[in-house]
Order: C-alpha cells, then structure tokens, then sequence
C-alpha cells in the first residue's frame, strides 16, 4: 500500500471512530464528544498505522504506549480499542454502566487496552514520561505517545513533565497537544491564555512540530519526524476543531460534555456515513 | 545497626537495590535527607533525581512500576503524601500499581523547619485510599526487615518514616510481616496501641505504671490493612484502649484502631496531635511536648482507666 493509499485509509477509519463515538455517548446521556472528535484523526494515525501494537498481545513489552492524558476522551480510545478487535463494538453503548469494563474515564484495572488511569488532569505526560524512562533502562526501543488538551496545559504538572522530560533527554516521549481551542467553560483563549505552546515548548528544551490536526498526511509526516529526533523529547502541535466531523458541534463550546437529541444523534451519522467521500 | 529510620531505610534499599535490579530510587532534591542518595552515588543508573516537582515524580513512578521496575519515590512526608495525593490518588492507587513511597521525616521529627514541614495527618490521607497500604515502622530495626518485606509486597504502599536518632525497641533481624502487629508487652487491664516513634514511649509508660495498671503495648507498624480481628482480640481482655500515635487524632492509628473496636464496647483514649499544627522549636522533645507526645501524655490516658 503506497503512502497516499494509507492516508485515505487512515482518513475512513478516522471518520469510522467519530461515528463510533456517537454510536457510543447515544441519544439522552451526555458524553464527551467534542474533544473526542477532535482527537480522531490523531488517534486513527497512532493506532492504525504508527504504534507497534498488538491487539492479541496488549502486554507485549516491546509495544509501543499510548495515554490519554486528557482521559476525558476515553470514549475514542475505546472506540479504536474495539476497531482493533479488543472488544465487541456491540460494547461501546454500554459506558458507564455500573460494573462495566468501559467506565468514564480510562480505567487500568477494568478496561483491556488501557496502560494507566486517568483523568485528573495534568498527569499523563508524567506517567508517559516514567514508561519512557523505564523502557529506556530495560533496553527497550519503545515510543510513548501522550495526547494533551490545550485546557490541560493550565496544569502546573504538565509543566514539571516538559521539563524533568527535556532534562532526562526523554526522546522516545511523544507529546501531541490536540489544541482545539475550547476548555469545558469556553475558549481557551479567552479564558486561560497560556499561548504561545511553540515557543514554550521550544524555551524547554523540545523538538516542536505543529500541523493541521486533521490534515492526515500532515499527521503521518509529524509521526515519521518524531521517531528521527534524538535527546529531545517531541511534541506535535495539532490544530484542530473540537466536534470535528458532526457540522453543528464544530467549534461549539456546548459540545464539551453533551447529551445528543434523537435529532442530534441521526444527523451526526447521518454526516459521519462512509458513502461521504 | 542503625538508630536512624533514614539511615537504616537507605541501608536496606541500597542492599536490595544491589540485588534487584528492578528497584529504581526517585527522590525530589532530598536525597541527602531520605537517603535516596546512597543509591544515587553506588547505583546511579538505579536513581532517577526528578527536581522539586513532586507530583511529576509520583506519576513517573507509576509510570516506571508501568514497565516492570519497582519504584520508591522518596521526599518529606508532608510532601510525598500531600502535595502529590492526587498523583497517588489517581493512577497508583486506582490502577493498584506497585509504587512504594516513602514519607520521610514525618510527624513533628523534623523540629527545626517547622509546621509547614511537619506532616502529621500523611497516615490518615493514605490510609483513607482504596489500594494503599500503610506502613509505619517503629524503629531503624524494625524499618531495615520492613524495606525487605516491601520490596516483596505488590501493590501501592506508603511507608513512614522519624527523621531522628533514638533507640530501637525491637532486636535486629526480628520477623516482621506486614499486617500483623506486635506484642511488645503482655497485660491485663489497658490495651495500648502504639505507632513509630510513640511505641518506645508507650514502653516506657507502661514500665512506669507497673506498679498500679497492666498495660499491654502492641505496635501497630502497619495501619492498613488492619486486622479487625487481631486488634479486638488483642483488646478485649482489657477494660479500656489507648493509642498513641505522632499524628492528629483523627483518622490515624486512633481511628483505625476504633473503627476495629466499634462493636466492642471498650472506652477509647487517644494520645496524638489534638487538631492543632505543629511548629518550630530548638529540640524536638520541645515540639513533642507541645503537641502532647510525650510519656507524660500516655501515663495520663493510662491512669485514666486506672
């Protein structure tokens, strides 16, 4: 399959976890669908075409490592979980039931797929940061790929991880900050304003690459990029429209934590169908 | 042999650390104090120095138990559990991951920097987390055979540790298992529940009542998990219990020790920090007096059920 084949691949299995995604937070019960679909295409890329993952062997030890620092998106880890084959698809409506292996937030214990829990945010690139250093002791040439949200980076930890990161020269870390510039209240920029992240990155000692979050070639180039650096830690940059993909939530504030309508919810597969292209 | 719970602690870890090359030592610009740094210097690559950032350390701990190491995250009590209890909180904790974080310094050992140093509700804070396991050894002897069985142990586990020099209790190389706490003295009439640094001075009261009450003094070195069994039948033969603990009074050994006995009946004595901060002073039998730590303070609760 030569590279342009891959990216259109890569495009439809994107556009398959936003509709599972939808399939999954359902009619009635809110869900985190806007930074779910902004993180889409990134995750489609990492777990369908860069990461050295086995969905029959999840402990694999030579694997490489995601986390979902902004664990609020759980819901598309699962989704590209079950695309994987690691659970029925059939399991993804059922979140959030009481006992059940898909909670909320990602859940190491329960959830098959899931290398640490999270949630509160500001801690996944620290925990990455830990399996970096210790696949590095152990001999192990893994990458550990960490997805942040632009609100998260008000989080003082987030900080103390770029920095330990870039002095214990972690470069087989991978930061990719899903900027999509909305917080749960509002945006961020009119709210928090931490930008500029490039140059901050940058001040703290790491390699930054900054793309069209949803340009998957973009993506694919900026994963390739990342494995050549050596003593930096990474981070892409991805700008990105939170509620990408569903035409009423792109870039609206609502659709951090929602319950869809009936209405709502058939249009958004209605938009999200294969026969798009 | 050592009469330092820091030393002693850094002793056995460097052993094990020679042993076991999956232990991997993190400490946060206090290694000269935790002791962390007798690994730093003969194992380097087995010491990771993460900078004054402790809630970063926490998470690359988990991080670093993640792929097989088995981590001990060291800093001031105070620090270790209360600036990074969510870290714990959060990802050991609920995903059970065996990160072992060491407390040092706790309760008011560290006289001199005062209450913003002084932790002294770490055991509750710990003890209240699903998953955690809570250990509190009472002397260097005790804390040497406690680092061994920690490295055994699988799973999240707070130990704690006395910044000070003072004379051990228990004999070198005495069994130690966590979870089952010891009788340190028998007796009849007042069961004494004791913790760290408070189970020699329970000893002393104790031998200093001789003549008017039989005091039996157990020490409690782990407040989780905690034996509801254990501590009844250690208790029922007496008709009252004292604790003591270098801690607040609530939700420390005294809670724990209560909630085992809340069918029993017994009347509780609780000697320990009543709610009030700690601070600095010149020695630290001065801040132990201030905070009602002392011998004093448990012949009181005793004689109370004289």
């Amino acid at each position: 399959m030569d590279r342009n084949e891959q990216r259109k691949k890569l495009e439809k299995t994107a556009r398959t976890l936003r509709r599972n995604v939808v399939t999954c937070v359902g009619v009635g019960t809110p869900g985190h669908i806007g930074g779910s679909c902004s993180a889409a295409d990134l995750i489609a890329a990492l777990y369908f075409w860069k990461m050295q993952f086995d969905p029959r062997h999840l402990d694999w030890p030579q694997r490489d490592r995601f986390l979902l620092s902004k664990g609020h998106i759980g819901i598309l880890q699962y989704a590209a979980l079950a695309e994987q084959g690691v659970y029925p698809l059939c399991d993804l409506p059922r979140t959030k039931e009481l006992g059940f292996h898909l909670q909320g937030h990602p859940d190491y214990l329960k959830t098959k797929g899931v290398e640490a829990g999270t949630g509160s945010l500001g801690q996944g690139l620290s925990v990455g940061l830990g399996m970096a250093l210790g696949n590095r002791y152990q001999g192990i040439d893994s990458r550990v790929y960490v997805i942040l949200g632009d609100g998260e980076m008000a989080e003082g930890q987030v900080w103390e991880a770029i920095g330990a990161a870039a002095a214990h020269k972690a470069d087989h870390l991978i930061a990719i900050l899903d900027q999509n510039g909305l917080e749960s209240q509002g945006p961020v920029a009119e709210r928090m304003d931490i930008t500029p992240f490039p140059e901050k990155f940058a001040a703290f000692g790491w390699n930054v690459l900054e793309i069209d979050g949803h340009d998957m070639g973009q993506i694919m180039d900026a994963l390739d990029a990342a494995d050549r650096f050596n003593g930096k830690p990474t981070v892409i940059i991805a700008h990105t429209i939170k509620g990408k993909g569903i035409s009423f939530a792109e870039n609206v504030v609502g659709f951090h934590n929602v319950a869809l309508t009936q209405e709502q919810y058939q249009a958004a597969l209605d938009e999200l169908a294969d026969d798009q292209e | 042999m050592f009469t330092n719970q820091r030393k002693a602690y850094g002793d056995m870890l460097l052993k094990l650390a020679r042993e076991d090359k999956r232990i991997m030592v993190l400490d946060a610009d206090l290694g000269g104090s935790t002791m962390g740094k007798m690994i730093e210097t003969e194992l380097p690559s087995q010491h990771l120095e993460m900078g004054i950032a402790e809630a970063n350390m926490l998470s690359t701990a988990a991080g670093l138990s993640l792929t097989g190491l088995i981590p001990f995250a060291n800093s001031f009590a105070v620090f270790a559990a209360g600036r990074a209890y969510d870290q714990i909180r959060q990802t050991i904790c609920t995903g059970r991951l065996n990160v072992k974080i060491c407390g040092s310094s706790s309760g008011v050992s560290d006289y001199s920097d005062g209450a913003t140093h002084q932790a002294i509700e770490d055991m509750a804070i710990m003890t209240a987390i699903p998953n955690m396991t809570v250990v509190c050894p009472a002397d260097a002897n005790e804390t040497a055979q406690a680092v061994r069985a920690i490295v055994e142990h699988q799973g999240p586990l707070y130990l704690r540790l006395n910044r000070n020099d003072y004379p051990n209790v228990t004999a070198e190389n005495e069994p130690f298992e966590i979870g089952v706490p010891k009788v340190m003295r028998e007796g009849r009439d007042v069961a004494l529940f004791a913790t760290g640094y408070m189970v020699g001075l329970a000893l002393q009261a104790a031998q200093q009542l001789e003549a008017e009450l039989s005091v039996k003094v157990i020490n409690v070195h782990t407040l989780k998990p905690l034996n509801d069994e254990m501590i009844a039948r250690l208790a029922l033969c007496c008709r009252g219990v004292v604790t003591a603990e270098e801690h607040t009074v609530m939700g420390g050994l005294g809670s724990a020790v209560s909630r085992a006995l809340r069918r029993s009946g017994l009347p509780i004595e609780y000697v320990g920090v009543w709610d009030k901060f700690g601070g600095s002073a010149r020695n630290y039998e001065d801040i132990l007096s201030y905070c009602g730590l002392t011998v004093k303070d448990i012949v009181a609760a005793l004689k109370s059920f004289a």
